[in-house]
């Protein structure tokens, strides 16, 4: 692992693979709908950006996140801008919770993930609804909110264990 | 209490004001930003327009690209799954098979007649033009239930054309950039479209539902919609052509009017982007 890390552009590559993946989840959303699975969707990107403001806010840039959201809009379809703003105020939420926490405990995190990604799809189906016309179905946001939370657990240890074995951070917990 | 409110509002200035290492911009600069695209863009500001179809022309081509190991995926699996049926959808093809060959003659006869009489009341409309495109990307996300395709305004694609998976109706263009086009599919809650439903000759409104089927809505003929019953665009407002085949009734789910499409809208690689004329009579 020594020697990976000495390598130079394995070490950018690493350093820069959240990056990576914020583009890759927002190019390709991996939705899973090929599995017939109706009750299943998550926002990858939110808890990408969240984690990553929160623990190493150096991991991804806030201007790459805003090019990020411009992405989003343009793929999903919804007026340009709009995902910008909400992975931002996301990256505020987690930056205020970096300012606050003294002592950091992964249940807190994640109650201040729900709380912020419940106000952001709200904010989200209240433009989209209200300004824009578009017609959501309350189920779909709903299932999406919950599974964005839970596998906000999983995705946290696996991001915790690529940072602590792979980057060698020694801020990731 | 003075202390608590002091702390928070460092707390919120410095997350909002704060620029990191090797950040050129504030949190709360980029988040001004947003919002002059996003009301720019709602007043349909052109130098916004302009951004927007540079980004939808890269994001759509590289989003093709970085979905292909998805697509691999996505393809084996249902390789596999294909396999897994094979049997069982033979035998059943083969039943099927003897029926329709009987009635594709009678067809035959019905559609020469139907056109026949449709010309005399000039009501006829031909297909003015075929463009054969191929999916980029299909994003079934919570928001909208929409394909890109590989064609712009370059091939002649204007808003509003019909797109069609073989002889099925899959949705309309409602987004054109010069490259590619945005089709939204008639399973978005946001598709509304005139159909008949056969037999009973019933007029109504297919409404998409977000997942991946439809529900009838609006006709004073509900209760008589019989399962099974086959829809058909119906012509009405002169966008689509009468009679495109869409789907079939299914109320054995719940007691709306459920709607499974002929066409699987998560499958689709190319499609037909058609629009219509009315015939020179003769």
């Amino acid at each position: 692992m020594t020697e990976l890390r000495n390598k130079k552009f394995i070490k950018k590559l690493l350093s820069g693979m959240p990056l990576i993946l914020l583009f890759v989840s927002v190019l390709n959303d991996y939705n899973f709908n090929f599995l017939d699975l109706k009750y299943f969707s998550f926002n990858f990107s939110y808890i990408l950006i969240f984690y990553y403001s929160l623990k190493k806010s150096e991991g991804l840039g806030y201007t790459y996140i805003f090019i990020a959201g411009l992405f989003n809009d343009v793929v999903v379809g919804t007026p340009i801008g709009l995902s910008s703003l909400m992975y931002l105020i996301l990256c505020g939420a987690a930056a205020y919770l970096r300012n606050i926490t003294l002592r950091p405990s992964l249940v807190k995190d994640c109650i201040f993930f729900l709380i912020t990604i419940l106000i952001i799809n709200s904010l989200l189906f209240i433009t989209l609804n209200l300004i824009y016309n578009f017609e959501l179905d309350y189920f779909d946001q709903i299932i999406n909110i919950v599974h964005t939370f839970l596998l906000y657990f999983l995705f946290s240890n696996l991001f915790d264990f690529f940072e602590n074995h792979f980057v060698g951070n020694i801020h990731a917990r | 209490m003075e202390t608590s409110r002091d702390d928070f509002v460092i707390a919120i200035r410095s997350a909002f004001l704060k620029k990191g290492t090797q950040q050129r911009f504030s949190l709360l600069g980029l988040i001004f930003f947003s919002l002059i695209f996003l009301i720019l863009g709602s007043l349909n500001f052109k130098a916004i327009n302009y951004v927007k179809i540079a980004i939808n022309e890269i994001v759509y081509r590289s989003s093709f690209i970085v979905s292909t190991p998805e697509k691999f995926i996505k393809n084996n699996y249902l390789v596999v799954q294909n396999h897994l049926d094979l049997y069982e959808e033979n035998e059943k093809n083969k039943s099927e098979l003897v029926k329709l060959r009987s009635k594709d003659l009678l067809n035959k006869f019905i559609v020469l007649e139907n056109k026949r009489l449709k010309n005399i009341i000039d009501d006829y409309l031909v297909k003015s033009d075929t463009i054969f495109a191929k999916v980029l990307s299909d994003k079934g996300s919570p928001f909208l239930k929409s394909i890109i395709v590989n064609k712009g305004s370059k091939h002649d694609i204007n808003l509003g054309m019909i797109v069609m998976d073989g002889e099925y109706l899959v949705g309309k263009v409602v987004e054109v950039n010069y490259l590619s086009a945005r089709v939204l599919l008639l399973s978005d809650l946001n598709s509304k479209i005139p159909v008949i439903i056969e037999p009973n000759e019933i007029f109504s409104i297919l409404s998409g539902t977000g997942k991946d089927h439809g529900v009838i809505q609006y006709s004073k003929k509900y209760d008589n919609i019989q399962s099974e019953s086959v829809i058909y665009s119906s012509g009405a407002g002169s966008l689509f052509e009468a009679g495109i085949p869409i789907g079939r009734i299914n109320t054995n789910y719940s007691d709306e009017k459920r709607v499974e499409f002929f066409s699987d809208f998560s499958q689709l690689r190319f499609v037909k982007i058609i629009s219509f004329i009315k015939s020179e009579s003769e």
